[in-house]
């Protein structure tokens, strides 16, 4: 039971985190909780769908169609986490200086809200996948209860821990709230860049440029329950390859850099319409 | 002033380069294919949710690419943090992972759906 409910957690834990920074970043967005639950149960259904076409998936593309589907899932994901943090980034100190909330902007319909749903679900999907395959494997050993139950323990746990850090987020100043989860956002972002780098490392298709540049396992261990959520908030490797350096580091700048060159746009636009108004009211 | 100018230029440079390391290795990509073949292959057999066999030799600094075939009834994954290599393989199928040049030493993998059973170790020597 516990090795099971441990797996689920495990699995649970990387979406519940994803989750929940999400909600903290559209805390005043009305109707967000539709969105989120929409996101959540396309996951499942998602998940469901993987898992049922493992054997199709693992097979194409010569035996490597498991992890090109991964890598779509998580480099979906980093556009859209990205597009998101741009766009806050650029709007949002417009809001501000307008006192109002970002998530009013977001209600507005300056930013899809889809990109919340489509966020999640990806997350959900990847993660549950999993758990669904080996609940059918139980299943079939004929272990049925022992994996209820630790299918129900595993998952209270993931959304418990989730909850918790989200009552973390609450207790933060709105301003905070606001450069907390959007770097955040940025570090899940770069590491799922990352992840997607060893993915297709694993199936060949690119070379790692050196497997292990460094190992801090002896400090943190990647196996470790902080370990795995560090690995899921900032993306954290404790021996990472050549490759995912690279993509990590180099996910990092251009998001980075985009919301700079955007930011100044946006600025300039604002500057631009400032003189406009006051040489209107002159 | 100049000093932000400097640091965007820098920046930008930096992106450039990265953009330009993507595209190499997007070429190198379309040469792998037919590299990835001349990789020397292990065999790893899951056989009543056991690893067989269970400690795999292999010889250390040489990439190579390890099939692990699943002959029971229920979906595998074969796992390890240490090789950092997650891979599903279904019942009765076979799947693949590359492994790269290893240090000497012990590494362990396990079957994640399995745990208690199905672990085992590669040894780079």
């Amino acid at each position: 039971m516990f090795a099971v409910a441990l797996i689920v957690f495990r699995e649970v834990l990387e979406a519940s985190l994803v989750v929940t920074i999400i909600l903290a970043v559209t805390r005043n967005v009305p109707h967000r909780g539709l969105w989120v639950a929409l996101g959540i149960t396309v996951g499942v259904m998602g998940a469901g769908l993987i898992a049922l076409l493992t054997r199709v998936i693992s097979a194409s593309f010569e035996g490597a169609g498991q992890e090109i589907i991964d890598v779509i899932l998580l480099l979906t994901a980093v556009v859209m986490i990205s597009w998101h943090v741009i766009w806050m980034n650029s709007h949002g100190r417009e809001m501000a200086k307008n006192m109002r909330s970002i998530g009013g902007a977001i209600s507005e319909g300056t930013q899809p809200i889809y990109v919340v749903s489509v966020i999640i679900g990806l997350a959900v999907m990847r993660e549950g996948s999993e758990i669904v395959l080996m609940l059918q494997g139980l299943w079939l050993n004929g272990s049925s209860l022992m994996m209820l139950e630790g299918f129900f323990v595993g998952l209270s746990a993931g959304v418990l821990l989730g909850l918790l850090i989200y009552v973390g987020f609450l207790a933060l100043s709105l301003k905070h709230i606001f450069s907390v989860t959007n770097t955040l956002l940025i570090l899940i972002a770069a590491g799922m860049s990352a992840h997607a780098a060893n993915f297709l490392a694993q199936a060949g298709l690119i070379s790692s440029f050196g497997s292990r540049v460094w190992d801090t396992n002896p400090l943190l261990s990647e196996e470790s329950t902080l370990g795995q959520v560090m690995a899921t908030l900032i993306g954290y490797i404790a021996c990472p390859s050549g490759v995912e350096v690279l993509f990590y580091t180099g996910t990092l700048l251009i998001i980075i850099t985009l919301i700079f060159v955007t930011r100044r746009t946006s600025h300039c636009a604002s500057i631009r319409s400032d003189l406009f108004h006051s040489k209107g009211s002159m | 002033m100049w000093l932000i100018m400097a640091v965007k230029i820098t920046i930008r440079c930096i992106t450039k380069t990265l953009k330009t390391l993507c595209l190499s290795g997007v070429f190198s990509f379309c040469g792998m294919t037919a590299f990835a073949d001349t990789v020397p292959e292990q065999l790893l057999v899951l056989r009543d949710h056991h690893f067989v066999p269970p400690t795999l030799v292999v010889p250390a600094g040489q990439r190579f690419k390890l099939v692990i075939k699943n002959e029971d009834l229920t979906a595998a994954e074969f796992e390890s943090s240490e090789l950092s290599r997650e891979k599903i393989i279904p019942a009765h199928a076979s799947g693949y992972v590359f492994i790269d040049p290893l240090d000497v030493g012990r590494y362990s993998f396990f079957d994640d759906f399995n745990h208690d059973t199905a672990n085992g170790t590669i040894i780079a020597q």
